[in-house]
């Protein structure tokens, strides 16, 4: 679990959160959206201690991240992992030794364990046939997949994702929804997700804080956002004509999701 | 201006302090010091061994052209000796590293530019690895230790592109040339020449990974951060080899 309280950020004169108080619990997709400016991936780096806060406290399961020892960070660090918006892949590796990288900086397990533990990873994004490509040579979505299996291969307690679904067409972007929301229940990952996808928010949004201009104006599941009272999020979220029927549709049908109405689990053919 | 110089000067040994460190895990530093000798060194053989023999037959005739035009007689053999002492004191250590300045230096500014706006310096902090010490300390030691190498086989090439020259020219004869290189000369020269070569080795490595690792912006800045890098390192060659030579050979 992480415990943010009263977070404050200023970059000189201007502050970008301001005070911001949350918690994101274990085993749940927990989604930070807003609008662009709004301080989200300013906060995202003040969760992963890029950016050290003005004022607050970040706490990783209880320990203040800006309180610990390096020797600690450097421990905590080691338990997170992060899916970058634009994947982040080191673009000289092949996807196997991106993958492996984790697991060769930070462990001691034998050739054989690792082999063993990437093709696990490989397997569940599946990957199996490109395992031996470079990034350059797969697509978008193929990428961020790679970045899921770097981050979930040394079975991290904390996944980070910006903008995961950024640049995918919409079926890809389901496809990494649902393998997000797998890997927070199957590996009971506090799972942190930065998206202005409202599709992503609609149907894995298990825990939505909503910022504007810094501040924490609302934070809820998804089943609570189709009678949220706050006018700024609800001209958000549903700001396109199709999301706004959506939305009627709902109140009239006393409906408060869109999931198994717009999405379908993929068969193993679908997938691969 | 000066307090802009100051702060990037400032920052660069910043850098340095976080780079110089031991490495988190030597089975990985190991691979990647081993990438950076050919990339870095191995990938540089071809350009030292075409611009060292040419070059040493340019010099060898700039010789025979001023010994010859003197109004007191050299012997032809003093060809082969300037040559030979001209290529170890500078033109080996410090126009091969000002040109392995332009090659290397903008690989590695660039490459570790892309890095840093493709967000892949960010994901080796955030996963808990000293990125500085990560990337830049394999190319330091691959430039220090291979550098000297490559100037060893430029002085070795520049000396037989002389050689060359002569049999194409037939200005000067064989054994006059060989006569020349077996002169005496002191043996501090040498060790002047490899010494100097692993101080501007060390700039060639770190000066282009300072630009590259603190690229703000896209592809464009990465390209200007490239270009400036190449050009301050050739300043601060050519600074580091006034400085070398006066207290050196002075």
């Amino acid at each position: 679990m992480i415990e943010v309280k009263n977070l404050r950020k200023s970059f000189g004169d201007v502050e970008v959160l301001k005070g911001i108080t949350t918690t994101f619990e274990t085993g749940k997709a927990n989604l930070i959206i807003g609008q662009s400016g709004s301080g989200k991936t300013v906060f995202l780096k003040s969760l992963l201690n890029v950016y050290l806060p003005t004022e607050g406290e970040i706490l990783f399961d209880g320990k203040d991240i800006n309180k610990m020892s390096r020797e600690e960070k450097q421990i905590l660090r080691s338990e997170i992992g992060t899916v970058f918006q634009g994947s982040a892949l080191f673009d000289s590796m092949t996807v196997e030794e991106n993958i492996t990288f984790p697991l060769d900086m930070f462990t001691n397990l034998t050739f054989r364990e690792k082999k063993r533990r990437v093709f696990d990873v490989i397997g569940r994004v599946h990957l199996e046939k490109s395992n031996r490509k470079f990034p350059s040579e797969i697509s978008g979505g193929m990428q961020k997949r790679v970045a899921i299996a770097r981050a979930i291969v040394n079975n991290p307690k904390y996944l980070f994702c910006d903008e995961p679904n950024s640049g995918l067409d919409p079926y890809t972007a389901n496809i990494i929804d649902d393998l997000l929301l797998e890997i927070t229940k199957e590996y009971n990952t506090t799972t942190i997700i930065n998206s202005h996808d409202m599709n992503s928010v609609m149907t894995i949004g298990e825990k939505i804080v909503y910022l504007r201009l810094g501040i924490k104006e609302w934070e809820g599941d998804k089943n609570l956002l189709i009678n949220a009272g706050n006018k700024n999020l609800i001209d958000f979220v549903y700001s396109s004509e199709l999301f706004k029927e959506l939305r009627e549709y709902f109140l009239e049908t006393n409906k408060t999701s869109i999931i198994n109405v717009t999405t379908k689990p993929l068969s193993n053919e679908e997938k691969s | 201006m000066l307090k802009r110089l100051l702060n990037e000067i400032g920052a660069y040994f910043l850098l340095l302090g976080k780079t110089l460190r031991k490495p988190q895990k030597s089975s990985v530093f190991g691979k990647l010091f081993m990438r950076e000798i050919y990339d870095l060194g191995v990938n540089s053989f071809g350009l030292v061994l075409f611009t060292s023999t040419f070059v040493g037959a340019v010099v060898a005739i700039q010789m025979f052209n001023n010994f010859s035009a003197s109004s007191f007689p050299i012997p032809n053999s003093f060809i082969g000796y300037a040559t030979k002492v001209v290529l170890i004191l500078e033109f080996a250590p410090t126009i091969i590293s000002v040109i392995l300045a332009g090659k290397v230096g903008s690989y590695i500014a660039s490459s570790i530019g892309t890095m840093r706006v493709t967000e892949q310096i960010d994901a080796l902090d955030i996963m808990g690895v000293n990125s500085p010490n990560f990337l830049i300390l394999p190319k330091i030691l691959a430039s220090v230790i291979f550098n000297p190498l490559l100037i060893a086989i430029s002085i070795v090439f520049g000396i037989w592109g002389g050689y060359l020259a002569g049999i194409a020219t037939g200005s000067w004869s064989k054994a006059d040339y060989i006569t020349g290189i077996q002169m005496y000369m002191p043996q501090h020269f040498i060790w002047y020449a490899f010494f100097k070569t692993a101080g501007f080795a060390f700039l060639i490595a770190t000066i282009p990974a300072y630009f590259g690792f603190n690229v703000k912006g896209g592809s464009l800045e990465v390209g200007r951060a490239s270009t400036q890098a190449v050009v301050w390192t050739i300043v601060a060659i050519i600074i580091m080899n006034l400085i070398l030579t006066q207290m050196f050979l002075s």
